[in-house]
């Protein structure tokens, strides 16, 4: 086996057993990532002398008897979080030249468990988009098939997962962008509960839903980044108190007597046909392992989408205001006053889509409509936080596909209507604040199709036995090397 | 017609925290531009705010001691705006769920006491100082003051003069200094006020156009400048003319106000609740905590000085108007002891000497323990109280010792009986008139002789002996 | 749902982007479609609703009063190159 096929738990098994060192991982990887990502192109940036550094210094550590968690293992990080003295663009012109002063609290802990950072993975332009084909620099494929989408806007790091360049990437969710990019490329992705990872040095998209997760080709890789990364952080205000260490073998524990409800709402029209039988077809065979399932309803899910919308866009409007310029990113050359300097500034450094959600974000709140869309989109988030509640009073999890297709084409979702409905399953946890994970399930039409959990708040060790237990169960999922 | 004023007041007061709302960054104030910055006040892309517990009680006190609701329930809020000031381009306020509500302040006007209403006093952050330099094409920014934590105080339009306004921000200010949540110096910045005023017809129920006022930098300010404004709304409504809703201008040079540029178009503030804090609930327990954290507020102390130093009612409304005033006062009764004697000084020299120098109460030059010793000079005979108030002047110009002063100014008093028995003979020999005067029957000879025989001395000589002496010798004269 | 022209307009000022004449059509036909699709919530009947804000039930976050180290001036203003005698250079502005 290549060291690029080991997951993180292995390679930190092997690392603490002496019989490779960080060195010789880092360096494998580097080597995969050179020949690999020149069609996949999930790397924005590739810190070779950083990581190299890192893996020598790891193994430093360990002669000295250090024994971190993550001590000498490389992970990639999403182009959105801030990597202290390394670019953090967001896939963006805005901030093509933006170095943060700082280190984003997770990478803080990363560094802190003696993980080597690899590099930054590309992304939807300030996380907007559910394909990656909107950012602003590159092209990220889908290692399954280059002709299709990774998914997004964590494209390029379940790409860069999924095609064993690293074990292990973080990314961001804030409507899907981890599970659906996760679903796409065929690794697991999680969403954690929100606040249970400090949002600090996270680029605001939307501050009421984002949340960093991991990726990872199995359940325990992700359990353990959990174990690193979430727990309260004094920077963010809304990271929840009290930490939780996962028992990484638990996670195998199965689910006989899990209680499973899969919302008809899920398993519509708009779901292709292929991706629901792979689905029913995963959750049939963890019946047969003892759990019980039964079909229920989230009765608000069909405005969940819209809500979502309003939301995250009038947040977002907000949040990327602050980008004019002044301080860092993009400055316009010509220009006629400050209001002009302004406007051009931004609409030089923002692609399509993003300016797109700045004006439907600004509509929204603005004055006259206020009331109507986005005082009414906090309404129906009661709403639909109300029907998660309930359904989990019966249910242990509840499950669903992911996405409502497997990878679409480049090219294929124009109709930017087209591509937000590309995130229908996903959206409505991020409203709820739920936990929610996207595990393999197996192979439509040779792409993968994501199954997504979806637990009570702070439940994620009951997703992760449900996850591994799907896991199991699809077989042997990697792209074919080309 | 007649006309009057409808005014009211919107304070910004810098809260005297050490840190920043939202930052660990340090509040004070100057230091080199861009020196106070972290990525949170400056808005670094990823940053989160968290919310400094001292900004809300220092709100809370100030509400309570503003006679305030405070609300159970509140939160932050975004308002949404361009400026290069404002690094997040929003400003994290308080919008719809204020901390404090329905509050009051008492004025005493020549009509007697009138209550001011007070709608809200709320939370927020400040924003950065831009310096726009004549001779340079740009302008320049410094973002030591961004999260710097304000209070906003907005009254009612209950204000009919600009006297009143001047009252309610005196009071106010007063306010805000005794429960020490700001400093309140305007000449800082850490007391800002913007004001706004429409006419009506006396009698008339309803409300005119209000025209905002802005560049007020001092209370003398607003009050001109409200002065100048009734007029020019007077003159154009008695003209039969529209007032224009806008924001105008203070131009303290010319003494008008003109229309400002950049406030044509109204702002669209987008207001929405702030996802990076969390609600903040106050409990009855909480607040009853912070309430007997209040320092003393100045009726309060008004009423003890009266009670139990005996001083005058004015006197004592006087000292406690101003607490750096009142301060020094009681610092000085405590080294001392008798309220009286310290108050004629306070009321006397030291309030004339501020109003001459131009100095504010927490400037005065000299220390409590220095007027105390000038004072104990006076009871020692050293000097007398007419030569203690030069030396007072001295003091306050030079802040050398009292002690220091006589010596080197040779102003000990003579109180050597044979010396002033000398001198006093030499004056009565000098002024054979005054002297025949006072046998004549007017009392009021005595005192020219005593005053020719201080002239003699260089007012070296003790009064009370000199008096004493006069007598003797004309009574000496008498009986010869 | 049909946005119309002097609303793009008015929006694209309020969020400080320039827009030319094809952006500007293009975008008044997106938000016309998007918001006819979120518009959708109002057949919702929300007057009983409490609104939420934040899905976690947190309160009063508050950090206590002391005082760090902040930014070395060269870090502030590192990632511009519109800066003069430590300060930020903007273009001048008029009050």
């Amino acid at each position: 086996m290549e060291l690029y096929e080991y997951g993180v738990c292995e390679l930190a098994s092997l690392l603490k057993k002496g019989e490779v060192s960080s060195s010789q991982i880092t360096r494998a990887l580097l080597d995969r990532i050179e020949t690999r990502d020149k069609d996949v192109g999930a790397f924005l940036y590739v810190d070779r002398e950083g990581a190299l550094k890192a893996a020598d210094e790891a193994d430093k550590a360990r002669k000295d008897g250090r024994d971190e968690p993550l001590l000498g293992v490389p992970i990639a990080v999403k182009d959105n979080i801030c990597t202290k003295g390394t670019k953090t663009t967001c896939a963006s012109k805005m901030l093509e030249d933006f170095v943060p002063p700082y280190d984003a609290t997770v990478v803080k802990r990363l560094k802190q468990a003696g993980a080597v950072i690899v590099g930054k993975t590309n992304m939807d332009e300030f996380a907007m988009g559910s394909s990656t084909e909107n950012s602003a620099f590159k092209k990220t494929a889908n290692p399954w098939d280059y002709g299709k989408v990774p998914g997004g806007s964590s494209g390029g790091s379940a790409a860069c997962v999924a095609a064993s360049e690293v074990p292990a990437a973080l990314g961001s969710d804030t409507g899907g962008s981890i599970r659906q990019p996760a679903s796409f490329c065929g690794a697991v992705g999680l969403k954690p509960t929100y606040g249970r990872i400090s949002r600090y040095g996270l680029v605001a998209f939307a501050s009421s839903l984002d949340q960093i997760g991991p990726f990872a080709r199995n359940v325990q890789d992700v359990a353990l980044l959990m174990n690193v990364m979430a727990g309260p952080d004094e920077l963010d205000s809304t990271s929840a108190p009290g930490k939780e260490i996962y028992d990484l073998n638990s996670v195998k524990s199965g689910v006989r007597g899990l209680k499973i409800g899969l919302p008809k709402e899920y398993f519509g029209e708009g779901v292709s046909a292929e991706v629901k039988d792979t689905v029913y077809g995963a959750v049939k065979k963890l019946e047969k392992l003892g759990a019980v399932v039964e079909q229920t309803s989230l009765p608000y899910s069909g405005y969940a989408l819209a809500a979502y919308y309003i939301i995250s866009s009038a947040e977002a409007s907000s949040n990327l205001a602050r980008y004019d310029g002044i301080r860092y990113g993009h400055r316009a050359e010509k220009f006629d006053d400050l209001t002009d300097l302004y406007a051009r500034s931004r609409s030089e450094g923002f692609g399509k889509e993003v300016k797109r959600r700045i004006m439907l974000g600004t509509y929204v709140l603005s004055a006259g409509y206020y009331d109507a869309y986005y005082k009414k989109a906090l309404e129906v988030r009661t709403l639909i936080k109300n029907d998660f509640d309930r359904a989990f009073e019966k249910y242990d999890v509840l499950i669903s596909p992911t996405s409502p297709t497997v990878a679409f084409g480049f090219g294929e979702k124009s109709d930017p209507l087209e591509m937000y409905l590309a995130d229908i399953l996903t959206v409505p946890v991020n409203i709820a604040g739920l936990p929610a994970v996207s595990v393999p399930c197996g192979l439509a039409g040779g792409l993968p199709v994501g199954l997504q959990i979806i637990g009570r708040p702070f439940d994620e060790k009951t997703l992760f036995k449900g996850a591994d237990a799907v896991l199991q169960t699809a077989g042997k999922l990697r792209p074919e090397v080309r | 017609m007649d006309f009057e004023a409808v005014i009211g007041l919107e304070v910004h007061a810098e809260l005297l925290t050490k840190s920043k709302i939202f930052c660990g960054c340090t509040t004070e104030f100057g230091g080199q531009p861009n020196t106070h910055c972290c990525p949170v006040c400056l808005g670094l892309p990823g940053t989160l705010p968290v919310l400094n517990r001292r900004t809300v009680e220092y709100t809370i006190m100030a509400g309570l001691a503003l006679n305030c609701t405070i609300s159970k329930f509140s939160k932050m809020d975004r308002k949404n705006y361009f400026y290069p000031d404002l690094p997040k381009a929003y400003q994290i306020s308080q919008y719809d769920l204020p901390l404090c509500r329905e509050g009051y302040v008492e004025i005493e006007t020549e009509q007697g006491i009138k209550k001011i209403g007070i709608i809200r006093a709320h939370l927020e952050e400040d924003a950065g100082k831009l310096i726009h330099e004549e001779s340079e094409g740009s302008s320049f920014v410094d973002y030591n003051r961004t999260g710097v934590p304000l209070i906003e105080i907005v009254s009612y339009p209950d204000m009919r003069t600009p006297e009143e306004a001047r009252l309610y921000l005196t009071k106010l200010k007063s306010i805000l200094e005794y429960t020490e949540v700001s400093d309140c110096k305007m000449q800082e910045g850490s007391l800002r006020v913007d004001t706004n005023i429409s006419v009506r017809p006396k009698g008339s129920e309803e409300f005119g156009t209000k025209v905002e006022l802005k560049n007020l930098s001092s209370f003398r300010a607003v009050y001109k400048a409200l002065e100048y404004e009734f007029k020019r709304q007077s003159d154009a409504v008695g003209r039969g003319e529209k007032i224009a809703q806008e924001t105008r201008r203070w131009d303290e040079a010319k003494g008008i106000t003109i229309p400002m540029r950049s406030k044509e178009e109204a702002h669209d503030y987008r207001y929405f609740p702030e996802p990076d804090i969390v609600p903040i609930e106050v409990t009855d327990e909480w607040i009853e905590e912070i309430r007997k954290k209040i320092p003393e507020l100045p009726h309060q102390k008004k009423e003890r000085f009266v009670r139990d130093m005996d001083l005058p009612v004015y006197d004592a409304g006087v000292i406690t108007a101003d607490k750096a005033l009142s301060d020094f006062f009681e610092r000085c009764v405590g080294i001392y002891g008798n309220p009286k004697t310290i108050s004629n000084w306070v009321m006397g020299e030291i309030l004339r000497s501020m109003k001459e120098s131009e100095i504010d109460s927490a400037d005065i030059p000299i220390s409590p323990e220095q007027l105390v010793r000038l004072q104990k000079l006076v009871d020692d005979s050293v000097i007398s109280i007419s030569m203690g108030k030069k030396v007072f002047d001295s003091m306050f110009k030079t802040g050398k010792d009292p002690e220091v002063i006589v010596k080197e100014e040779g102003l000990s008093q003579i109180s050597d009986e044979d010396t002033l028995r000398a001198v006093i003979l030499k004056v009565i020999d000098n002024n054979p008139k005054s002297v025949a005067d006072y046998m004549g029957g007017k009392e009021k000879a005595i005192g020219f002789l005593v005053g020719q025989a201080m002239k003699e001395t260089r007012g070296k000589a003790n009064p009370q002996m000199v008096n004493e002496l006069v007598r003797e010798e004309l009574n000496k004269i008498n009986k010869n | 749902m049909e946005i119309d022209r002097q609303t793009v307009d008015h929006v694209a000022k309020l969020a400080r982007l320039y827009l030319d004449e094809q952006s500007t059509e293009d975008l008044r036909g997106d938000l016309s479609q998007i918001v006819g699709y979120v518009a959708k919530l109002r057949e919702l009947d929300t007057a009983n609703v409490e609104q939420t804000a934040h899905v976690l039930p947190l309160r009063n976050v508050l950090r206590e009063d002391t005082v760090k180290e902040s930014m070395d001036r060269e870090d502030v203003l590192a990632n511009t190159s519109h800066k003069k005698n430590g300060f930020f250079e903007v273009p001048k502005i008029f009050d």
